[in-house]
């Protein structure tokens, strides 16, 4: 257990022990507690172990996500004093652990918000990761009398939700937006706090990417266990059913909006996010219809209510992903939307009526 | 490799004349539009804002405007419905929203 005499109560009779932030002692990541001039603060242990790669490993698929989270307050990592960094995150558990697993060998302290379970972005567009949290949070953990310095280390990407000079002014804490990646954080602080602009800039990699299709296919399948159970019900009145071809056509189509899209991003031409989707899907659709020969005279039907259909639902998927890039703009996707939506939806519908006339005539 | 999307959409826009040149701005954007000329910020590069809005919100003398808002289609299609302001009720991970 890691233990500051720093800060101890002057005093017999004085200590009763307050806790800064409350904690549950048998959470594994909780590796002991320091005491400070404002009370308890418990130190957090800066390995992952195995729950908390399971939790996260769950909320990537969808499982219990929105419950996922830390208690907001002051946190130690290491043997901090008054004048070591303070970091601020949110308080969900997933951006928790991402930032105390990168703070290896570092002593520094972590003032938590109250982000109600959602990662710093999300939290700063909503601005609960925002200015009057921050300046709550930091009166009611007692900050400014467990550090000396006046400093506090924002992740970049807080700040659409935080007014710099709005803190400095009601709280003499001056505001220093760090990297935008935890695993930066270390050089950041071992360099007096600069921050080079490849630790500013926002990427989308591969990687960024791949961690979240799963929840975007998840939701995708979910909605389409009614358009299966549409299938079902059109195939007790079909004079051809719908059978393994339809769904194997159909699931290729939630794939390649859902998860090719996304995955191949950059490379597929065009810039809005709906062309993509189509492109990648009429691909899909046109090799599988072609596979199948369904353009043949007895089936053109089919092939050509598949060649409308399925592409419009790899673009919509496409296009509801702009919701998880971080690059595009509100009135980009308005735009993209205003243009696509309606061609989207003809085109469905079409290919859905000479589906409908094919498997029921 | 740059992910670029839809050109001259962006409602960004700067004051020149109440500029103080403290390089808050480009400091905080995560896709570097702006770049600190001679004590004056300068919009160099529009059309990779993603209008989340943090320059405006951390310019002290108040000289970016931005309709900042979440681009989300979700969000966007329930605010047409709902006559709302779009927000994302998502809580996904990384950088995400
Ligand atoms: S709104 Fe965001 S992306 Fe656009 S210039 Fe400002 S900080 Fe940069
Ligand atoms: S934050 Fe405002 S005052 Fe500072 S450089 Fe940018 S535009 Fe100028």
């Amino acid at each position: 257990m890691k233990m500051s005499e720093k800060g101890t109560c002057c005093c017999a009779g004085c200590c009763e022990e307050v806790l800064v932030t409350p904690y549950d002692e048998k959470d594994m990541w909780i590796a002991g507690k320091i005491r400070t001039q404002a009370g308890i603060v418990p130190v957090v242990s800066t390995e992952i172990c195995f729950k908390d790669r399971l939790g996260a490993w769950k909320v990537r698929w969808g499982i219990g996500r929105m419950n996922y989270r830390v208690s907001p307050g002051l946190y130690a990592v290491g043997t901090p004093d008054e004048s070591s960094p303070v970091l601020v995150s949110a308080n969900y558990k997933l951006t928790f652990d991402l930032l105390r697993k990168e703070l290896t060998g570092l002593d520094c302290w972590i003032l938590i918000l109250d982000t109600k379970g959602v990662n710093v972005w999300c939290a700063a567009g909503k601005g609960t990761f925002g200015t009057a949290e921050l300046i709550n949070r930091i009166a009611k953990t007692g900050l400014s009398q467990i550090v000396s310095h006046r400093r506090l280390i924002l992740p970049q990407l807080g700040a659409v939700g935080v007014s710099a000079h709005e803190v400095t002014r009601q709280t003499g804490f001056s505001v220093l937006y760090g990297p935008v990646r935890a695993k930066d954080i270390k050089t950041y602080v071992a360099s007096g706090y600069v921050a080079t602009e490849e630790m500013r800039t926002v990427k989308f990699t591969v990687r960024d990417r791949l961690v979240l299709t799963p929840v975007e296919m998840v939701q995708a399948i979910k909605i389409s266990l009614s358009v299966f159970g549409v299938m079902y019900l059109i195939n007790l009145f079909a004079a051809r059913p719908f059978g393994l071809k339809d769904f194997i056509a159909y699931i290729g189509a939630v794939i390649t909006g859902t998860v090719l899209t996304p995955l191949l991003l950059p490379l597929i031409p065009g810039r809005a996010f709906a062309f993509k989707g189509a492109l990648t899907g009429l691909i899909w659709t046109a090799a599988y219809v072609f596979h199948n020969n369904w353009l043949a005279p007895e089936s053109l039907l089919l092939g050509i209510g598949y060649l409308l259909a399925l592409p419009s639902i790899s673009a919509y998927l496409a296009m509801n992903f702009t919701g998880s890039s971080t690059y595009t703009s509100f009135s980009g996707v308005t735009k993209e939307m205003k243009i696509a939506l309606p061609i989207i939806i003809s085109s469905l519908l079409i290919g859905v009526v000479l589906l409908l006339i094919y498997r029921l005539a | 490799m740059k992910h670029k999307y839809l050109r001259n959409v962006a409602t960004l826009c700067l004051t020149a004349e109440k500029c103080i040149g403290c390089g808050r701005c480009a400091e905080v954007c995560p896709h570097s539009v702006f770049v600190i000329s001679g004590e004056k910020a300068v919009i160099k590069d529009i059309n990779s804002c993603m209008e989340c809005g943090a320059c405006a919100m951390n310019c002290p003398v108040k000289a970016i405007s931005v309709n900042a808002s979440v681009g989300c289609v979700a969000a966007i299609i329930k605010g047409w419905f709902t006559g709302s302001e779009p927000s994302c009720d998502c809580s996904g991970d990384g950088e995400c929203c």
